[in-house]
């Protein structure tokens, strides 16, 4: 079954979500260990999205409680969750659409360039230093996932898998602990699929995060989850590593066979 | 890599060329507050008014993506703040006849520097008040709420006779508002519009107009973002308002009107709504075009036939020139990109890449 | 204050408050479909009651027959503006389409003065409107007493056009999700132009009314029933035909009533409204009766 890392990094309690009649998200719990790779599943309008959103305080959840690492986040704004180290990426791609790639990862680095606006406009030293160190932080990680090169295109004038790439290398921008992706191999082939397995896993080992993700691909989740939460109208019907996932019953049914 | 080092090399050049211009304009400015007839040169320094109240307006509406329209509003604010501070007692007791100016206003009197900082202070702090219950609104909530306070303001100025002379208005004001004044106010807005929408707050502004959403997730507290940027723009607005008072020298709440802030945001969207450049060509433009056009109002003599003048009809030609442009060319002369010597070099030369100063 | 006076005052509040509710139902239907504060709304309300106007006084029609023709035409003219100005601007960001809107009411305010000239014109509103009636001590004006009864009429009429007919429906639903109101195979662009057909009439009719009711028209007159009327269908719950008239009926009693009782805020009269209008925006953004909406990340 699961391995609970010694330290526990994302928990959630009897989490629901209700908009007005409709029960989206329904007495989810969920527990997340440092460096896990953890994913999230089930069919088409199952809550999935919903769920994150709550944990990322797009949504006050109707019932429950949000914890990241032992702290209560319950209610929080969105921003102030991703400053204490919570990122994500969205379902449909949202880049900045009139910005440059380069651009686009450094709205990210906002946070750590922390001026006020009074010496941001002016241009004063403090602020210039901080910026040239934000421009040289975003370039690096645009050169690990390839995308330098591109970095003053606009973010929308690249081609759809670079995209999401630049996507994951925005939300990496922000420092987090932990990152959130909803669907990031939506669209890809089977060769563009792997290599994002690969590279997921290699951001978990060099930013040391704990990673929790929203999929459809089989392929991607079965290999790269250690454990896997199905959720089906809003209920937990499963929970587990990928090999039991895949025997139990109660998936399959809910996926009606489909691999 | 490659891409910066040939950008190293053309940034000097380009450097020079801005430098050169606007040394050519400060000449020009100078021979025209000499040499240009009482009107021509109004209608000169008007362009530089309306470059102020232009930009405001797209710091708001292109920048940050917020559409407010309730402008005219702190126009009002500035404009009657600056006018109360710098009349001369004797010229406040010949206004107030029907009723006498508050006490604490009535010896207030201060030179033009400071008055128009504290109008452009408190149009700001008003922005900040209205600001914060009204930007939670979405965009088409925002803008009638704004268009309300617009004319609440007007309203409270139109009654509240013991401070603002109420309709009678306000005559007689110091024609503060010289070639100079005018001019380095612009000057000094487009320099800090520059230099903000260079700046990560600048960035900050256009993350939460492409994707409010996407910004908060990224760390950006899109809230304050919007408050801050909802006070810079009134404050700068109540300065471009005073600089019109002390131009025109009367001033009355009928002139705030709705009318007004649709004549900015027709500069707006001409120019190019998140466009610096052509915010600031598009004010020159539109200024001289409505001072040209305005004979369009006024009895006309053509060949076949007189006409007794045809008021309205100015008005109809904007507002037909601002559907035609939201229509079919919504981005305006300069979409969001702004002006670059490459820009001019490009319409000579065949038309290849159209270069922007990237930001 | 006497009875009589205050009951003048109510029926005067009614009469009031329908012509704002026949207004504001034509603001909230654009809405609920278009998401457009459509601001040339009011200015299609100046223009129903000029062409009636020009048709009793040029064309020397009989009044009910000027009526006629003034609504159908504005109605037309309603669906034209649609056409041209906002149909384009569709699937553009919803500031093109709002400044466009801002643009159209600017437009037609100053074709107004160019064409129907800037001086106030007098309306002759027909004898059979204009009888006084008298009730004991009371006298009433027949108009203002035919507003609210026609109005009703009307909203009948609507309200069984909206629930009972295949068109109503297909309005519904395009209102509720256009796209997939698209797929259902509804000509959305045909419900759109019945649509701004209907809320043009409608502001025509009350254009005419209020033109029988205040012999006075002026190009400007459409500015600020138009925006009231904005701020009373918002009040009532965009989107809702009864927030509509609720909100229509509600502007129109505290209008009547606050100046009736406090005659010394006369002035501010015209900035109750808007001050209505933020309080609702801020506690109730739905209005009344409106429904939420939620948009989907």
């Amino acid at each position: 079954m699961s391995e609970t890392s010694s330290k526990l990094m994302l928990s959630t309690s009897h989490l629901t979500m209700k908009f007005g009649g409709l029960t989206a998200v329904n007495d989810f719990n969920l527990e997340i260990g440092k460096n896990e790779i953890v994913g999230l599943i089930g069919p088409n309008g199952a809550g999935k999205t919903t769920a994150f959103n709550v944990i990322t305080g797009m949504y006050n959840p109707s019932e429950g409680k949000v914890q990241f690492q032992d702290r209560d986040i319950t209610g929080l704004k969105p921003h102030s969750i991703t400053a204490l180290g919570i990122a994500r990426t969205f379902q449909n791609i949202r880049l900045f659409k009139e910005m440059s790639v380069l651009e686009n990862v450094l709205v990210a680095c906002h946070m750590s360039i922390r001026s006020s606006v009074f010496s941001a406009t002016l241009h004063l030293p403090g602020y210039r230093a901080r910026e040239a160190e934000a421009r040289r932080f975003s370039m690096e990680l645009l050169e690990q996932v390839g995308l330098s090169h591109l970095a003053y295109e606009k973010g929308t004038s690249l081609p759809y898998g670079q995209q999401r790439r630049l996507e994951i290398v925005r939300a990496l921008a922000t420092k987090p602990k932990m990152l959130l992706l909803d669907e990031p191999a939506a669209g890809m082939n089977p060769q563009e699929s792997l290599e994002l397995m690969e590279f997921i896993r290699k951001i978990r080992d060099k930013f040391d995060l704990t990673i929790f993700l929203i999929e459809h691909h089989m392929q991607v989740v079965m290999g790269v989850c250690e454990r896997m939460y199905v959720l089906d109208y809003g209920v937990t019907i499963a929970h587990g590593d990928p090999s039991s996932i895949q025997k139990n019953p109660k998936v399959i049914e809910a996926y009606l066979g489909v691999d | 890599m490659k891409q910066s080092t040939e950008l190293k090399k053309a940034l000097p050049k380009r450097k020079l060329y801005t430098i050169a211009a606007l040394a050519a304009f400060v000449v020009f400015a100078f021979l025209a507050n000499l040499f240009f007839d009482a009107f021509t040169l109004r209608v000169f320094n008007l362009c530089a008014i309306y470059i102020v109240l232009a930009l405001s307006l797209n710091l708001l509406n292109g920048f940050t993506g917020l559409f407010s329209l309730g402008h005219a509003g702190f126009m009002a604010v500035g404009a009657y703040v600056s006018a109360l501070l710098t009349m001369s007692t004797q010229l406040k007791d010949m206004n107030y006849f029907l009723e006498p100016i508050v006490p604490w206003l009535h010896h207030l009197t201060m030179p033009f520097l400071p008055a128009i900082i504290i109008a452009g202070l408190v149009s700001g702090f008003v922005g900040f008040l209205i600001g914060a219950p009204v930007l939670r609104l979405r965009d088409d909530y925002l803008a009638i709420a704004t268009l309300g306070f617009g004319e609440i303001i007007r309203v409270l100025i139109t009654n509240a006779q013991g401070i603002t002379n109420g309709a009678q208005g306000l005559k007689g004001l110091p024609r503060y508002s010289t070639t100079f004044s005018v001019w380095v106010a612009a000057g000094l807005v487009t320099l800090f519009m520059v230099l903000l929408m260079r700046s990560s707050f600048g960035r900050a502004l256009k993350a939460v107009r492409d994707d409010e959403l996407a910004a908060e997730a990224m760390g950006i507290n899109v809230f304050k973002v919007k408050v801050t940027s909802f006070t810079m723009s009134s404050f700068l607005v109540g300065i471009g308002g005073a600089l019109l008072g002390h131009m025109i020298t009367t001033i009355d709440p009928k002139m705030f009107t709705f009318m007004l802030t649709f004549n900015i945001l027709l500069i707006v969207v001409l120019g190019g709504i998140g466009s610096i450049s052509g915010s600031v060509i598009s004010a020159i433009a539109v200024t001289i075009l409505m001072e040209v056009l305005r004979f369009l109002d006024e009895p006309m003599n053509l060949i076949f036939f007189k006409t007794d003048g045809l008021p309205g009809l100015r008005m109809v030609v904007f507002s037909l020139l601002l559907m035609i442009i939201i229509i079919y060319r919504q981005r305006g002369l300069m979409g969001s990109k702004e002006f670059s010597w490459d820009m001019l070099t490009g319409l000579f030369v065949k038309r290849g890449r159209k270069g922007g100063d990237h930001v | 204050m006497t009875l009589s006076l205050l009951f003048q005052h109510i029926v005067n509040a009614l009469s009031l408050g329908s012509l704002y509710a026949l207004i504001a139902i034509g603001y909230t239907m654009v809405y609920g479909i278009l998401r457009l504060i459509n601001f040339a709304h009011g200015d299609i309300f100046m223009l129903g009651a000029y062409v009636a106007f020009y048709g009793m006084t040029i064309v020397a029609l009989p009044w009910w027959a000027a009526l006629l023709v003034s609504i159908v035409f504005t109605a037309l003219f309603g669906i034209g503006l649609e056409r041209m100005a906002y149909r384009p601007l569709r699937d553009s960001p919803r500031i093109s389409i709002m400044i466009s809107a801002i643009g159209a009411s600017f437009l037609l305010e100053s074709l107004a003065v160019l064409i129907f000239g800037g001086r106030p014109k007098g309306v002759p509103v027909p004898d059979v409107l204009s009888k006084v009636i008298h009730f004991g001590s009371v006298s009433m004006i027949m108009i203002s007493l035919i507003i609210p009864l026609f109005t009703f009429a009307l909203l009948v009429v609507l309200v069984w056009i909206v629930n009972k007919t295949k068109t109503g429906m297909a309005m519904r639903a395009v209102s509720t999700d256009i796209e997939a109101a698209r797929l259902m195979a509804v000509n959305v662009n045909k419900i759109v132009s019945f649509t701004f057909g209907i809320g043009s009439l409608l502001a025509a009719l009350g254009g005419i009314m209020w033109s029988f009711k205040y012999p006075q028209l002026n190009p400007l007159m459409g500015m600020m029933p138009g925006l009231k009327c904005f701020i009373a269908a918002v009040i009532g719950g965009i989107g809702s035909i009864g927030g509509a008239v609720l909100g229509g009926f509600l502007m129109g009693f505290i209008e009547i009533m606050t100046v009736a009782f406090m005659p010394t805020l006369s002035g501010y009269r015209d900035a109750f409204a808007f001050v209505l209008l933020i309080v609702v925006l801020l506690v109730k953004p739905t209005g009344l009766l409106g429904k939420r909406q939620t948009e989907k990340v």
